[in-house]
């Protein structure tokens, strides 16, 4: 038994820890240290990811790499972790998202005074955040503790420790939120930034305490007929053994306990509305960690616990959430079209996106799963270089209205082309990695459901009304007043931008070496809800999926 | 009926009494607490003024100390019919018993430690002050008053008073008849009456308070007795055990030959007027009117003590009751306690949204986790007792580190209750805040705390016991109550701070530790709880 995986648990939780009890003061060089600590733990951490995703097997065990530790044996609730190649792949994500985010916030936490980027605060007040001494220390040791979290969520193999990480990564996603703002929000972004926070908090809060019930009704009947236990393993081998039978309303009622906790924090349409709030009054960096990261979890935790625990009830209720993932997709591309404020636009295509992640699980098909396990990959990569340059972009300009802006590319041609590369990703563009992802969730859902495939095609066309809106309107045109002595990207903020489009590149035109990762556990995943992919009915499509059985 | 006759009825109906057989090594953890509070109040007689606050607090710690060695010792001996019921049967030192006497010793070492605390008053006549009135008889604001204060007056009588409160907890669960239980009652709420009273600022609310918890904790105490003297007019007994058998049919009623009717009728008011007794002290809802003003009114370091230490004793007597006495009526009682159960969350939750006093808002999330905690009582199997003795057990601790943090936080009126004046406090001190803030997140029951192992324990207990409906009011309530306590850290950490607000106070060794302790149960039993669970279930066996 390898500590592999505790090891990359351990690191970003250890790192927090480390970088909270790091000398406090506001020098520059104290706050520099800092920094380098954060993102030197990350660094860590992600090689440790990427060993994890080496050496998983895609054609070995379900569940790799596995530990178990006794933990709280009256429940019996162990600290179990293993791999499988959905969860290795999104672990990588989280590893390698959250040092581009160190890198992307450097001066996020720093205290207010105007920044170098001259968009400090408007009267230098540092209304509602936390206090100055220890504030860059908070912040990045907050980040870490995300990504610790985030990570043990992807490897449990335990309902109850998953639930616990799902539950208590939302206290440092929460101080993030309300401590760290966006600076130009104005003098009520004080008031607006604690609400987005509050708000945040309460909808999971609820989604996790709804959960709560399901996973204690999931074991008291669990223990009922003998399978006294928490680990995953166990009890998706014992539903699809039929040791472990529920009935028909309780196999409902906690499928959607499972389910709506999930859903608040993907989120679906209609739990969605935290999610404009809590990404247009956080920093960038953090609204890329919220969109990109932890809402990942959601999605990831459909396809793992909902399908795997409930095969019945994700059958039946699987029509009605394609309806809701389909109105999600069109309402939140249409408001992005109406929005104002640059980072609300970004939240409102995000929920969009998530619309189409949750539709490729619930089409049931191996190619809209495992194009909607892309699609996690892919959204988080493209949104995380759209949402950062977005910010660096916002933070030149003290403004988030889109109406501040205009005619950037003249006068900032690396920044405005690398957010065009954000905005055309996001669209899904062919060539660019979101693409192979989208046209997967649309071939597996049309397969099964052509009326709803042909639907959610038309999120394509918002889309591209949305991003290309946003590029044409802030970087086209004359220029305008404020944006004029606007300077391009820096070095740092290239470092950050770069390997997001590297990426967002490769993996559009090389997708392979993620598939092939993915493609055995989204198989296994479909084969628990007794469910095979739709006979072809021409010899040509089948081809298409022909990789797979 | 007399009392003398009641005895006569538990001597077998002889005439002459019985010397009665007690088996004092095994009642010595009262025995220890009772001996130091009988001191103590030698010490107020007899040892100078000067001295007696040195003498008090180590005489009260040590033997609160050596009552806990006691419980400990007896814990180890294991169990055994012969070892478990004492004194003719009227005391039972059985699991539930010796689990919750450890836990209110331990409460009671780390409330007498925030009695203590003499560093957060100023001065007064030039000696160190603590939280209580220099002089409880004198009429606040009068001439006597001052004449104490300025003389330096300290109210050391409060440690035996406190010493007496103990002692009557710890028979309290232990209680296995009811009128050993009513004794044990009256032992520990008098002197918590007075305790009350006993603030040295706003000393009127302070006695507004003693006079509420003492008029209807007067009356609770008499539908206690009443339904005492009903259930001996049915049983023939005031044993709980002879009450069961009577119950199930074991046994027949001995005193007089009633009508089925006329039983039933005795039986059932018995048994709502004794619940009503004790549901008062647990705060369940509709008898929780007192608690708001009570916690406000009384010294911080007391409503600490009081609110910990009075739900674990009351809770002991409640499960005793139900699981002793009346298991076998649980199809008349247990509709009615689902219904109290689901009150007292909702009302708890929803009336804690609109407080705006820390002290009063802390009382009525004490009482949505009473009905948390009743979900576990319903259960009526050995996991349903566990878990409530682990709840009781996490609960305390977070309840007296929480009460310890808002004697800190202090303006010129002493300590600055409204919660208005803690915007801001997590920019002064992030440390004092960040400690109140996991308070806060283990009474919302945030995984990792000890507060959601508690609350995962009881619904857990309460759906394998079949009361889903209770867990789903539960997890709501959960949602309501998380709101108000993160109101509270929002207003922490992310409002501007007042002018001129409150500051924190630089507290002695003792708040520290008391403070210390809270955070240290609060993280070890949300992070590795196996231990206390274990014993929490190897302790949920009754005797009788």
């Amino acid at each position: 038994m390898s500590a592999l995986l505790t090891a990359t648990c351990v690191v970003p939780a250890a790192g927090a820890v480390l970088t909270a009890a790091l000398p406090a003061g506001s020098t520059e060089a104290r706050r520099r240290t800092t920094k380098a600590v954060a993102l030197g733990v990350s660094a860590v951490a992600l090689v440790l990811a990427a060993v994890v995703a080496a050496r998983f097997d895609p054609h070995g065990a379900r569940y790799q790499l596995t530990e178990s530790y006794s933990w709280i044996r009256s429940f019996g609730i162990t600290f179990s972790l293993g791999v499988d190649g959905i969860g290795a792949v999104l672990a990588l994500l989280t590893a390698v998202l959250v040092p581009v985010v160190i890198l992307a916030s450097w001066h996020d936490a720093d205290p207010v005074a105007p920044g170098p980027d001259g968009a400090g605060g408007a009267d230098g007040s540092e209304a509602g955040t936390i206090e100055g001494k220890r504030r860059t220390q908070g912040f990045f040791a907050l980040i870490l503790a995300v990504e610790a979290m985030v990570i043990v969520s992807f490897y449990a193999t335990d309902v109850f420790l998953f639930y616990v990480f799902f539950e208590a990564m939302l206290i440092p996603m929460y101080f993030l939120i309300g401590g760290f703002g966006d600076r130009a929000g104005g003098p009520e972004s004080a008031r607006q930034r604690s609400y987005a926070a509050v708000k945040f908090l309460l909808y999971n809060l609820l989604g996790g305490l709804v959960m709560l019930a399901a996973v204690i009704g999931l074991y008291v009947l669990a223990q009922d007929q003998g399978v006294a236990t928490f680990d995953l393993r166990t009890l998706t081998d014992a539903v699809a053994d039929g040791r472990l039978q529920l009935s028909g309303t309780a196999d409902k009622a906690l499928f959607l306990g499972f389910f709506f906790a999930f859903a608040v924090k993907a989120p679906l349409w209609p739990l969605h509305t935290w999610l404009p709030n809590a990404m247009g009054e956080a920093t960038a960096g953090t609204a890329v960690l919220i969109t990109a990261v932890v809402d990942k979890v959601g999605t990831f935790a459909m396809l793992r616990f909902c399908l795997g625990l409930f095969p019945d009830a994700s059958r039946t209720f699987a029509p009605a959430i394609l309806v809701l993932s389909l109105v999600g997709i069109v309402y939140g591309a249409l408001l992005a079209i109406g929005q104002k404020d640059i980072k609300r636009l970004v939240a409102y295509a995000s929920i969009s996106h998530f619309g189409f992640i949750i539709m490729g699980i619930f089409a049931l098909t191996s190619q809209g799963q495992s194009g909607a396990t892309l699609y996690m990959v892919n959204h988080g990569i493209s949104t995380a270089a759209w949402m950062l340059v977005a910010g660096f972009l916002i933070s030149r300009r003290g403004s988030r209205l889109i109406a501040d802006y205009g005619g950037v590319q003249k006068v900032a041609p690396v920044l405005a082309g690398t957010f065009l590369i954000g905005g055309l990703a996001t669209l899904s563009l062919p060539g660019l990695a979101p693409f192979v992802s989208e046209f997967l969730v649309l071939v597996g859902t049309f397969t099964r459901y052509p009326a709803v495939g042909i639907v959610a095609t038309f999120g394509i066309v918002l889309a591209a009304l949305y991003a290309l809106l946003l590029y044409q309107r802030t970087m086209t045109g004359p220029v305008k007043e404020g944006v004029r002595a606007m300077p391009d990207l820096k070095a740092r903020e290239l470092a950050v931008v770069a390997p997001l489009v590297a990426l967002t590149v490769l993996l559009g035109v090389y997708p392979r070496p993620l598939t092939d990762l993915v493609n055995p556990s989204v198989d296994a995943t479909l084969s628990q809800v007794h469910r095979t992919d739709p006979a072809p009915v021409h010899p040509v499509a089948a081809s298409s999926g022909g990789e797979r059985k | 009926m007399s009392a003398i006759a009641v005895l006569a009825a538990l001597g077998g109906n002889t005439p002459s009494i019985p010397a009665p057989h007690i088996e004092y090594g095994r009642l010595s953890p009262m025995l220890v607490v009772f001996g130091a509070a009988v001191a103590g109040i030698l010490v107020e007689a007899f040892v100078p003024r000067r001295h007696r606050y040195w003498t008090q607090v180590p005489l009260a710690l040590a033997g609160l100390a050596g009552a806990f060695v006691a419980v400990v010792v007896l814990a180890a001996q294991g169990r055994a019919p012969h070892l478990e019921l004492l004194a003719m049967e009227s005391v039972a030192m059985d699991g539930p018993a010796l689990f919750l006497q450890g836990v209110i010793l331990l409460v009671a070492v780390v409330a007498v430690l925030t009695y203590a605390e003499r560093r957060l008053e100023p001065k007064a006549g030039g000696l160190p002050a603590d939280a209580f009135a220099a002089q409880g008889a004198a009429t606040p604001g009068g001439e006597q008053e001052r004449a104490a204060v300025r003389a330096g007056f300290t109210t050391t009588e409060v440690f035996p008073l406190t010493m007496f409160a103990v002692g009557g907890m710890l028979l309290f669960p232990a209680a296995n008849d009811l009128l050993t239980m009513f004794v044990a009652l009256e032992v520990f709420s008098l002197p918590l009456y007075l305790l009350c009273a006993l603030a040295r600022r706003r000393r009127l609310l302070s006695q507004e308070a003693a006079v509420k918890y003492f008029l209807l904790g007067s009356f609770a105490s008499a539908f206690f007795l009443f339904g005492t003297a009903l259930l001996y007019g049915y049983a023939g007994s005031v044993k709980l055990g002879d009450i069961a058998d009577v119950v199930s049919g074991k046994a027949m009623s001995t005193p007089a030959q009633l009508s089925s009717t006329q039983s039933d009728v005795l039986l059932l008011t018995g048994l709502g007027l004794l619940a009503v007794g004790l549901l008062f002290k647990v705060a369940a809802v509709p008898f929780h009117a007192w608690t708001p003003d009570v916690y406000q009114g009384a010294p911080t370091p007391v409503t600490g003590f009081m609110a910990a230490a009075t739900k674990v004793a009351a809770f002991g007597a409640l499960l005793r009751l139900f699981y002793v006495a009346f298991p076998g009526l649980k199809l008349d009682w247990r509709p009615v306690m689902w219904g109290v159960a689901i009150l007292t969350m909702v009302v708890g939750a929803v009336l804690a949204v609109t407080q705006q006093d820390v002290k009063r808002l802390l009382a009525y999330s004490s009482i949505a986790h009473a009905g948390f905690i009743l979900t576990g009582v319903i259960a009526l199997d050995r996991q349903g007792v566990s878990s409530v003795l682990f709840y009781l057990a996490a609960y305390s601790f977070v309840t007296l580190g929480a009460f310890a943090v808002v004697t800190l936080v202090r303006d010129s009126k002493g300590e600055a209750t409204h919660l208005s004046s803690w915007a801001g406090l997590g920019r002064r001190s992030p440390l004092v805040a960040g400690v109140f803030a996991l308070f806060l997140l283990a009474f919302a029951g945030i995984p990792l705390t000890s507060g959601f192992t508690g609350k995962f324990a009881v619904f857990q207990a309460a759906a394998a016991g079949g009361a889903t409906p209770l867990v789903v009011v539960g997890v709501l309530s959960s949602a309501v109550a998380a709101f108000f306590y993160i109101r509270v850290i929002v207003l922490m950490f992310f409002s501007d701070p007042q002018p001129g607000g409150p500051t924190v106070a630089i507290p002695s060794a003792f708040t520290a530790t008391a403070i210390g302790v809270g955070v240290l149960v609060t993280l070890g039993l949300g992070l590795l709880p196996q231990y206390f669970l274990e014993l929490a279930s190897k302790a949920s066996l009754f005797a009788y």
